[in-house]
């Protein structure tokens, strides 16, 4: 572990002081990453602290492989999210890890509330609190980039990371924009950050990092760099993306349509990967540290309203989720049409997932009867109309009534003000993820360390176990989701993509470290994995969380899945197993 | 023959930064620090991206700017004579593309040797080696 990893990055917006604290122990026994930030969490956030008062931090960690080795990309944010009430953890791309690494840091941590709006602006080893009451408001988040880019040093090897108005306004799912690309997309990170009064935070690095063992590093990287770039374990994400995933899920039928109420359309939907690819796409990116460039950008062409022969180009960043939500979730036909809606999303900083899945039980709300105009202020949600998702949007962002102050709460707070929890999809208050493959995806919804089908990827197991014709018993399934979890709780200390888990096995992570120096072994990062994920756990507890009477929305059991209908006894039977392995309590070693 | 590296599909980048890892490593370490190659957006980074590497210049400013005679022509482009460098950074200052770079650490400029490691860690043939010519 080299010298620079361990300081921890301290900043009070409060006092508008700032200073680096030495912590070996979280980067030398925990890696660093989603390990050390949740004991960073449990130490620096008061139990039963207000998500949006001062008291409640941000812990922003990268871990031992960053910048150093290929796709360990990330960075993992921690704080008390605002929407769920409990753990909010967050991943993000770009240029975040890098920088952070770069700049001698291996965590930053946010406290207290500024009185006025200000951005952060870290360069050679300095923090600066800049007045950021220019920016606050602005209509555009991609124009707050813009500005930063321009004002800022650092460029190449910097990152920015910005709210826009809905993080000012307090929506519980307000993200953290990266590169304008990139997001710290679930559970409110843009809420916390708005509370604080930051508007952004820049930072930038191009330090060394010594290396114990340079030969065998510079084996291992050309290895996994060969991998990364030949095998097939990259070519799905770098040519069509996770978008390639939509084409695939709706014939299986296990995309979630019109707030699943259907799990496919008809045909092929025009958002596809393969049709994205096709019609839109304008450039692709990668994150830094990266081979694999999963990062893709359609070119949205637009006629001006009035002038002819003017148009104006958008670049708008499309992945399997933002589409899912934003596309099936709202039963939208036309790929421009969803490309309009991420991109109106991106503006005000909302998470992409949880929006469409709002906008959703808002339109079956319409449907039903259970809202009107005179809740949504004359608008008329209706599925596939994509102007009124749009002016929804805005009205989110903007909490300009009291039924958008709600829906900018979520479908929790939505259905519990107006009814329809039924059709409310919400697991743990955080918004369905775009696979309706069986009970796995389910389960990793509902008990997931962050709500996110990437946690214990339940609708890999659910797909691999309908290819075989097998089915597991509730307590099978539930210990297998929970291996897979406590493996990724490795993964994200590093802070590894989740998209190269195939490439970073425990006898491959070994080796890395190796090379730089710390020993490790199969059995102690199995250990840690596990570790990690009951210390999450607990921090959840801690807040108020509970397993065991987890409500499972009625809709997500009425739409059969692929396997057919899932059974709410068989999920209570595997939330159980897990809960009595998360707790410690099933007699095995941590 | 001798080589030169060159930018040869700028199109083609995606800003993964591996070619930019890849020089820091021949120093023995990783980061960015002693890195010869630079890459930044082109005011935004769906405008594409400008990779600022050296280009060998026949007549090199750097070599001429340098007061003590610390940076001498080599097979291509330039050589810098860490022993005689005196930190000034009238190289910088002399090169019109921003091909010298400063290793803040070391107080001394980094300039490519063109030996390509670069190019090869480059997933999608952005850098090449190309006999030296024109260019």
């Amino acid at each position: 572990m080299d010298r620079l990893l361990p300081r921890v990055l301290r900043v009070d917006l409060t006092r508008k002081r700032s200073w680096v604290e030495e912590r070996p122990d979280l980067f030398r026994d925990r890696l660093g990453g989603t390990g050390a930030a949740i004991e960073l969490l449990h130490e620096l956030c008061p139990e039963g602290a207000d998500p949006l008062g001062p008291e409640n931090p941000i812990v922003f960690a990268v871990g031992a492989l960053s910048a150093l080795y290929p796709l360990a990309s990330k960075t993992v944010a921690l704080f008390k999210s605002p929407h769920t009430g409990n753990l909010g953890e967050s991943h993000c791309g770009g240029r975040t890890a890098f920088a952070l690494r770069l700049a001698g840091y291996g965590a930053l941590a946010i406290e207290g509330r500024s009185d006025v709006p200000v951005y952060l602006s870290i360069h050679d080893g300095g923090v600066r609190f800049r007045d950021a009451r220019t920016l606050w408001g602005m209509g555009s988040s991609v124009t707050v980039g813009r500005i930063l880019r321009d004002v800022e040093p650092g460029s190449g090897h910097r990152t920015i990371l910005r709210i826009g108005r809905a993080g000012e306004r307090g929506v519980t799912y307000a993200a953290a924009i990266a590169e304008t690309y990139r997001h710290f997309g679930r559970l409110g990170l843009g809420a916390v950050l708005g509370s604080k009064n930051l508007k952004a935070i820049v930072v930038s690095g191009q330090g060394a990092i010594p290396v114990a063992e340079m030969g065998r590093y510079q084996k291992l990287y050309r290895e996994l760099h060969e991998r990364a770039v030949r095998s097939d374990l990259m070519k799905k994400y770098h040519e069509l993306g996770t978008a390639q995933n939509v084409g695939p899920l709706n014939e299986m039928g296990a995309l979630p349509v019109r707030n699943l109420q259907a799990t496919r359309y008809p045909e092929e939907p025009a958002f596809s990967g393969e049709r994205l690819a096709q019609g839109y796409l304008g450039r692709r990116l990668a994150c830094a540290g990266c081979p694999v460039a999963c990062i893709h950008l359609a070119a949205l062409r637009e006629p001006h309203p009035e002038e002819p022969y003017f148009y104006k180009t958008t670049f708008v960043s499309y992945d399997h989720e933002p589409l899912y939500a934003l596309g099936a979730m709202l039963g939208v036909e036309e790929a421009a049409g969803v490309l309009k809606l991420i991109d109106a999303v991106g503006h005000v900083g909302l998470d992409a997932m949880t929006a469409g899945v709002v906008l959703a039980w808002a339109t079956e709300a319409f449907d039903t009867g259970l809202i009107t105009e005179r809740e949504t202020g004359g608008v008329r949600p209706r599925w596939g109309d994509v102007a009124v998702y749009r002016e929804m949007v805005r009205r989110i962002a903007d909490r300009d009534s009291e039924f958008y102050r709600v829906l900018g709460e979520g479908v929790r707070a939505a259905a519990a003000r107006y009814g329809g929890a039924e059709f409310a999809l919400h697991f743990g208050g955080n918004e369905m993820p775009g696979y309706h493959t069986g009970p796995g995806a389910l389960l990793t919804y509902l008990a997931g360390a962050r709500h996110s089908h990437l946690d214990s990827a339940g609708y890999a197991v659910d797909q691999d176990l309908l290819r075989r014709g097998e089915e597991l018993a509730p307590p099978d399934l539930a210990r297998r989701l929970l291996a897979e979890e406590a493996r990724r709780q490795v993964l994200s200390s590093l802070v590894i993509c989740f998209f190269a888990r195939g490439l970073y096995d425990f006898p491959t992570i070994a080796a890395c470290l190796g090379a730089l120096g710390d020993d490790w072994d199969e059995g102690r990062l199995r250990n840690l994995g596990a570790e990690v994920l009951r210390r999450k756990h607990a921090f959840k507890v801690r807040e108020g969380f509970r397993l065991a009477t987890l409500p499972i929305p009625e809709r997500a059991m009425t739409t059969p899945a692929p396997g057919g209908a899932v059974d709410e006894e068989y999920l209570r039977q595997a939330l159980a197993e897990m809960e009595r392995w998360l707790e410690g309590n099933d007699g095995l070693e941590g | 023959m001798a080589k030169r590296l060159a930018v040869v599909d700028v199109e083609r980048c995606v800003d993964c930064l591996l070619c930019a890892q890849a020089c820091a490593r021949r120093f023995g370490e990783g980061g960015l620090a002693r890195s010869a190659i630079a890459v930044r957006s082109a005011g935004g980074v769906e405008r594409g991206f400008v990779v600022v590497v050296c280009r060998a210049c026949d007549d090199p400013p750097c070599l001429h700017a340098c007061p003590v005679g610390a940076i001498e022509k080599g097979p291509v482009g330039v050589r810098v004579v860490l022993d005689r460098c005196i930190g000034c950074k009238a190289c910088v200052a002399a090169c019109t593309i921003g091909a010298v770079r400063w290793d803040e650490g070391g107080g001394k400029p980094v300039i490519c040797v063109h030996c390509g490691l670069c190019a090869r860690f480059c997933p999608y043939g952005v850098l090449a080696l190309e006999e030296v010519e024109g260019g």
